[in-house]
């Protein structure tokens, strides 16, 4: 700072301000071009929306039209009532809240307890305990997928909402994610409660918690979009139309051979709730990315 | 602890009294106990049993043939079956393509947005939003765009003079590229928010340095922010590796269905569709062994990573 403005002060040497102005010029084309690179990146990334949108306010035979015509003729709302009519889409949204909500509530509760063990409690052979939950983290749904499956079958779970949500009712990185923050915390959080004679669930419900909202909120989330766009597993336990989640339901729609407006419509559907809760959370959603890891 | 720690270790009933009676033990054992439930259930068994399965044949639809025993035969078909080879010869492509890709887009689009520019916080928003679309929906959408008869990406192509009659999704060669595209598009933006993280952490009195003795923007860049940038990168290109093996999955079941004639057939498609297509439970259980060895060891080598990545909570 102190040394441009000695610059300004001093008389303006010409050599000087003609670097300065060739420098201020290819700053402006550095910038210009920065923009324009910005604006081509936003394009690509909103274009296949706004096409989805477009297309699922069309009518069919504006769909079936040759060449590009971006927008449609008009607002043509059809699509959206007959998908809610013809298919259980609204249905499908239920569901997926549903396993949603029992992903989050089983992971705040189990995950949430585990992680507080890890970090805050001690007990003879925590620390081997703690490797084998990270080894968990690491396995791949792929090779937990058929026995998993016999499981479920043989507990008569298929097509259930349980059978659906089995499978994520714990996050082995969820435990990482708790444990890793609870650690940080001081020691003397607890001591005095410890002291007043607090049982250790007592000091994690009143001292723990109420410390820890930062990663209660990225795992909520982290479990809850991991259970919306949950594909693979919903794909294999449900076969009835009527337990589908959203992302099962709109992949069967793809399968038969349905007009695209409506398709689109049903994609629009499928996107938004999760869009919203984005909008509303955004901060959320990036921070959490950066702890965040293998799955999403 | 101090009651953990001084157990008389030779009798081993009066241990496990002692335990019973430290309270903190025993709740540190009640409060991991669902969760080891859980993980005995849903983790460790299946993990056990896929070991096992991989060495029977055994169709489920099949009432009259029990599970048969049939020691490496599983894997020897693995290694010697062309569409086995295809479909990690692609699994490869796929990754190593797509990796690629969003590593470029998404350190280019941090330091684009890291330039102090207006409105950041809206456009990194934007850029973001394809992460929050689900992959099943993300493949509807693509497919739609590179509809052969509809889709816009022909109507471009017919508007600057180019083919117009491209398959994209079901055209042997093109499918890979048009599945990769749709994958770049919905994850670009992850590994983006991690570079400007990345970026974000270096310190700017390292840039103002190197600019004093005499480094311009691109020198500077090239000896200070990529260096530094070195763990961000590693760490992406792990994580990238990761996701382009597993989420693959629903895009190629959505868009190609693993053809046409396995063009686009990746290793976790090909498991499910050996499983549940044509249920080969045993062949497909020795198939998720090959990705559980693949993710799991770079798993453990993103691990390695991980720890300095927890930092920025």
């Amino acid at each position: 700072m102190a040394q441009t403005q000695v610059i300004e002060a001093v008389a303006p040497d010409p050599a000087l301000t003609i670097r300065s102005r060739r420098a201020q010029n290819w700053r402006r084309i550095g910038r210009f071009i920065l923009y324009v690179a910005l604006v081509m990146g936003i394009l690509f990334v909103t274009i296949p929306y706004l096409w989805m949108l477009s297309a699922s306010l069309k009518q069919e035979r504006e769909i079936y039209e040759p060449g590009l015509n971006f927008l449609p003729n008009s607002l043509y709302l059809q699509n959206y009532i007959d998908i809610v009519q013809d298919y259980q889409i609204i249905r499908w949204l239920f569901n997926s809240f549903l396993i949603g909500f029992i992903v989050i509530l089983s992971n705040m509760t189990f995950t949430v307890l585990a992680g507080y063990a890890f970090a805050r409690l001690r007990w003879p052979a925590r620390d081997f305990l703690f490797y084998v939950y990270l080894g968990a983290m690491m396995i791949p749904i792929q090779v937990r997928l058929i026995p998993s499956f016999i499981i479920i079958k043989e507990l008569g779970w298929v097509n259930t909402y349980q059978g659906i949500a089995s499978l994520q009712l714990v996050e082995f990185f969820g435990v990482f994610l708790i444990r890793q923050f609870m650690l940080n915390m001081p020691r003397e959080l607890e001591d005095a409660a410890r002291i007043d004679g607090c049982g250790w669930f007592r000091v994690l419900w009143q001292i723990i918690i109420p410390n820890s909202k930062p990663a209660l909120a990225a795992l909520a989330i982290f479990t809850f979009t991991a259970s919306w766009n949950n594909f693979l597993w919903p794909l294999v336990v449900i076969n009835q139309e009527h337990y589908m989640t959203i992302q099962v339901g709109l992949a069967s729609m793809k399968g038969e051979i349905i007009p695209w407006g409506l398709l689109m419509a049903g994609t629009m559907i499928s996107a938004v709730p999760l869009f919203i809760v984005y909008i509303i959370l955004q901060k959320l959603f990036t921070q959490g990315i950066v702890m965040s890891g293998i799955k999403g | 602890m101090q009651s953990t720690s001084a157990l008389p270790k030779r009798n081993a009933w009066r241990t496990l009294v002692a335990l019973i009676r430290d309270e903190e033990a025993r709740s540190g054992y009640l409060f991991v106990l669902p969760s080891f439930v859980f993980f005995l259930i849903f983790t460790l068994v299946p993990v056990l049993a896929s070991f096992y399965l991989a060495f029977f044949r055994w169709n489920p639809l099949d009432p009259f043939t029990a599970a048969t025993f049939i020691g490496a035969d599983n894997f020897t078909e693995l290694i010697t079956k062309p569409d086995f080879i295809r479909t990690m010869w692609n699994t490869f492509v796929f990754v190593v393509v797509s990796v690629g890709i969003m590593i470029c887009g998404a350190l280019g689009t941090a330091l684009a947005l890291n330039q102090g520019i207006r409105a950041e916080s809206l456009l990194r928003g934007l850029y973001y939003s394809p992460v929050v679309t689900s992959l099943v929906a993300t493949a509807v959408i693509w497919l739609w765009i590179f509809d052969p008869q509809f889709g816009v990406v022909n109507a471009l192509m017919e508007l600057v003079g180019l083919p117009n009659d491209l398959r994209w999704a079901s055209d042997p060669v093109l499918a890979m590229p048009t599945v990769i595209i749709t994958f770049v598009w919905r994850e670009v933006g992850y590994f983006t928010v991690i570079y400007l993280a990345g970026l974000q952490g270096i310190p700017s009195e390292l840039k103002e340095a190197a600019r004093i003795d005499g480094a311009n923007a691109v020198t500077t860049f090239r000896y200070v922010v990529i260096p530094l940038l070195m763990p961000t990168t590693l760490f992406v290109l792990v994580l990238g590796i990761l996701r382009a093996t597993q989420n693959s999955f629903a895009v190629i079941y959505i868009m190609t269905g693993g053809g046409p004639v396995n063009a686009t057939n990746v290793m976790v498609f090909y498991m499910y569709q050996n499983a549940f297509e044509f249920f080969r439970m045993g062949f497909a259980s020795a198939v998720s062994l090959f990705i559980f060895i693949l993710i799991f060891s770079l798993s453990l080598l993103q691990f390695k990573l991980i720890g300095a990545r927890t930092e920025y909570l």
